[in-house]
């Protein structure tokens, strides 16, 4: 059969048979928003970018509550009677076509006035009349086009959070009177003594002195600020010469034109700030669209189905008591603790424990927050409420609210204590020196020397260099939050593996056969039985077997939760549960079999081995060296024997871990002086990426949900770890290179400066060589690194 | 009155101008998003473009 791709999604569709305008499409779904956009002409969205769709998802009922005004209302940025505005996060949104399509929003239904994507938050926000389409209609169409919104608890309230733009303001204002000082300061270099200089030079000092107001008391507050609480804290952080730099400068050149002495320092003064702001600015710019910050509320539903005497309502899940009666429909997730009534549930855990096995649960049975139902739709009692649950206690644990940023001196702090000291040692042994020399210099001396080392070049380093590797990194996929944990990164002497979904992939499973050969009738047999099954395992089982002809089948039985029975010309077959097939040995393996017998005699189990990723023997064998490695998983020992084989003697296995004992592991070594890198993917692992050093997120698509942690790393880049690592460390060699540099720089200037001969000029054109040099440098040694791990 | 304060003058008036606007070109939300417009100012033509081969799709009928 010809390959076909969907025209819509860009999925196989070679099996589907749809086919719709002579295209093809790989279910109905897609067809229909095919369907929609042509009605609408909106086939444009195609032109754009090939087959940029998804299919819309099944949500009968999944928005309910947004029938409930009070949610709404949460919701909502604005509202009037008329008008309402709303920002819906969608995480499909990935190329032009969505833009195109989401900003056309109004061609599908006219009551929309106005739709505004925002790419890089993955954002649309949409302004709608409320007297003719409700928020519910706007989500169920978004849903029908394939741009399903996502809501959780998070966005509970999300229209009432200020945007904080001051870095850019305060950048802003130090750009605009560094230009102008600038500018008024060059005539008094070069022509000193000019009769018309000499008449307009008061006017021109003047007016850089009132440039240079906002910057000093508004661009730099920040460093005021830090070099404050640095103190009252007693750490001489490198804020506090900072700090110390800007007061001298300014008083200084204040007291220069006041006394009419001098034109003073305004344009370095400005420069300054102006230099060390874009440093900042250059380090904040993160990637907006991926959150590091989630906690289990960006998993939650906000709303939930209550049922009150035979009818539903929607409430919101801070509102459940204790008592109600709740309704969980198929791939819903659980919000509190509960006990089973009615129907069947299938939870799966994977969120809270880690486990990838689904739990079966009769009525009667607890169920834990954090799961999510399989299987049809259950009543539940509920016996906590949110806040008391299983799994948001978890969140309580004193860890989440600890900033790891603050908890570290990083290697700019660090080196500014000595620097600090040294710089006002120089000073008073300068100006005691000049006292009994020449006192009248004495004072000029003193607030030179601090000047001139205010260390801008070695402030500027670090956040250009961090920076610049951020990028760097996330070109290749590995996203971290912020600049630190490059520091910290660079640090680690132990790193913990999550197994399930970290070194394993998701997707994939390995199956292996055990027991009497199979003959080929029995082999077309079973291939036809499990043809019929749609559980998971059959489907995968189905899928590694030889082709064969498909015979029809006499007699085809599926008994749920133990296996399928099949007969054909007098043949039995039976394919599941060991107890299910009639055979009694060996329960006691702990992976997930499935076992066949054929006309009542025992054949043999196929075994499901969870697939590791590529190269992980390799990077395990690259990292023993320099690190210890730990396995923590939350899963059973079914894979100890494969994991021995696979990786270096000296990796210790641990399992049924539970989320808080993993913690507690990581803990305890760090109080042994490890630094520890966690490497997770669940909720179950978010206690020990916050408790590690480093925490890093594993993820097979980046733009769905990850737990808190310091980063993000593609799951495609998984073998690519060591480089990373390697990375960091080259990170911190440039930054102490820089600091070289820039010390250099001092020594010059200190020169100047010790010896009273310190003119604006000297320090006007010092001050912005050394930053700049120190900005070209870095950027080009982080370049290079950049280009040696490719 | 010379000049020259004339000229500081209006410099400084023009320079503070400039500051305004980018002010409130902050404060509109301008900054926030550095992606999305490049890509939208080159829509207006895709619909232009869709219009006119549906003309040509109609006369060959």
């Amino acid at each position: 059969m010809e390959h076909k791709t969907c025209f819509h999604c860009g999925l196989d569709a070679s099996t589907s048979e749809i086919t719709f305008d002579e295209k093809s499409f790989c279910c109905n779904g897609c067809k229909t928003v095919y369907e929609i956009f042509t009605v609408n002409d909106l086939s444009c969205y195609y032109d754009l970018q090939q087959a940029p769709g998804a299919t819309p998802k099944e949500i009968a009922g999944k928005y309910n509550f947004l029938d409930n005004p009070k949610i709404v209302e949460q919701l909502l940025e604005f509202n009037d009677d008329k008008t309402q505005i709303v920002t819906l996060y969608i995480p499909h949104i990935h190329c032009s076509s969505c833009i195109w399509i989401l900003e056309n929003l109004n061609k599908l239904n006219p009551e929309i006035s106005d739709s505004t994507v925002n790419f890089g938050k993955k954002t649309v926000r949409v302004t709608y009349n409320s007297e003719n389409i409700l928020l519910k209609d706007l989500v169920t169409l978004l849903n029908s086009i394939g741009y399903e919104p996502f809501i959780s608890l998070d966005d509970y309230s999300i229209g009432k959070k200020e945007i904080n733009r001051s870095i850019i303001y305060k950048l802003g204002v130090a750009g605009f009177a560094f230009g102008n000082v600038m500018f008024l300061s060059f005539p008094e270099y070069f022509e000193v003594g000019e009769f018309w200089l000499e008449q307009y030079k008061h006017l021109f000092r003047w007016l850089m002195f009132f440039f240079s107001l906002p910057v000093v008391f508004y661009s730099a507050q920040d460093y005021f600020i830090s070099a404050f609480k640095g103190l009252r804290s007693k750490i001489l952080n490198i804020d506090v010469p900072i700090a110390l730099g800007i007061i001298v400068l300014f008083t200084r050149s204040s007291a220069e034109i006041i006394l009419n002495i001098g034109s003073g320092f305004f344009d370095s003064l400005t420069g300054l700030i102006f230099f060390l702001l874009l440093g900042k600015f250059f380090q904040q710019k993160t990637y907006s669209y991926l959150s590091f910050e989630r906690d289990y509320k960006s998993y939650f539903p906000i709303g939930i189905t209550k049922i009150n005497e035979e009818k539903e309502e929607s409430i919101q899940v801070y509102d459940i008591q204790k008592g109600d009666r709740l309704l969980i429909r198929n791939e819903e997730l659980i919000p509190v603790d509960c006990i089973l009534i009615k129907g069947k549930a299938r939870i799966d855990y994977s969120f809270v424990t880690g486990e990838s096995k689904t739990v079966s649960k009769q009525s009667g049975d607890k169920l834990f927050a954090g799961g999510k139902q399989l299987e049809g739709s259950i009543e539940v009692d509920v016996l906590k409420t949110v806040e008391q649950s299983y799994l948001t206690q978890l969140w309580s644990n004193d860890i989440f609210k600890k900033d790891k940023a603050l908890a570290f001196t990083n290697i700019t702090n660090s080196i500014s204590k000595n620097f600090t000291i040294a710089v006002l040692s120089i000073a008073f042994l300068a100006t005691a020196y000049w006292m009994f020399v020449d006192s009248n210099k004495a004072l000029n001396v003193f607030t030179s020397v601090l000047i001139i080392a205010c260390p801008c070049a070695i402030a500027l380093a670090a956040p250009f260099t961090f920076g610049n590797i951020l990028r760097i990194l996330g070109k290749k996929k590995f996203y971290l939050k912020n600049a630190s944990v490059i520091e910290q990164l660079s640090k680690i002497n132990t790193i913990i593996f999550d197994k399930t979904g970290t070194i394993t992939t998701n997707k994939e499973t390995t199956i292996n056969y055990e027991g009497l050969q199979l003959s080929q009738e029995e082999e077309i047999l079973l291939k036809s039985t499990l043809r019929g099954s749609n559980h998971p395992l059959s489907r995968s089982l189905y899928d590694i077997l030889n082709e064969h002809e498909i015979l029809t089948l006499n007699d085809y039985k599926e008994h749920l939760g133990k296996g399928i029975e099949a007969n054909y010309n007098n043949q039995n077959i039976k394919v599941g549960a060991a107890s299910f097939v009639g055979h009694s040995m060996d329960t006691a393996t702990l992976n997930t079999c499935v076992h066949i017998s054929a006309n009542n005699q025992y054949k043999g189990k196929f075994t499901f081995y969870n697939k590791y990723r590529k190269g992980l023997s390799k990077l395990f064998n690259r990292l023993k060296k320099d690190y210890d490695l730990v396995i923590l998983s939350g899963d059973n020992e079914g894979e100890k024997d494969n994991l021995t084989k696979l990786l270096p003697t000296k990796t210790k296995l641990l399992f049924n871990q539970k989320p808080e004992d993993k913690l507690e592991y990581i803990k305890y070594h760090q109080t042994e002086g490890a630094n520890v890198l966690m490497i997770g993917d669940g909720l179950n692992d978010a206690g020990a990426l916050a408790q590690s050093n480093v925490g890093i997120a594993i993820s097979e698509n980046v733009n769905v949900f990850s737990p808190a942690c310091d980063a993000i790393l593609d799951a495609s880049k998984f073998n690519q770890l060591h480089h990373y690592i390697n990375i960091s460390k080259s990170a911190i060699k440039i930054i102490k290179w820089s600091f070289l540099l820039s010390l250099i720089y001092n020594m010059i200037g200190l020169y100047f400066a010790v010896t009273g001969q310190l003119a604006p000029v000297i320090a006007a054109i010092l001050m912005p060589l050394s930053s700049i040099s120190i900005v070209v440098f870095t950027t080009i040694a982080t370049n290079l690194l950049g280009r040696k791990i490719d | 009155m010379s000049v020259i304060y004339i000229l500081l003058a209006i410099s400084i008036v023009v320079a503070i101008g400039f500051f305004i606007a980018f002010i409130m070109a902050v404060k509109s939300g301008q900054y926030d998003d550095s992606y999305t417009p490049s890509v939208r100012m080159l829509f207006e033509d895709e619909l232009i473009k869709e219009n006119s081969k549906k003309s040509i799709l109609t006369k060959k009928e």
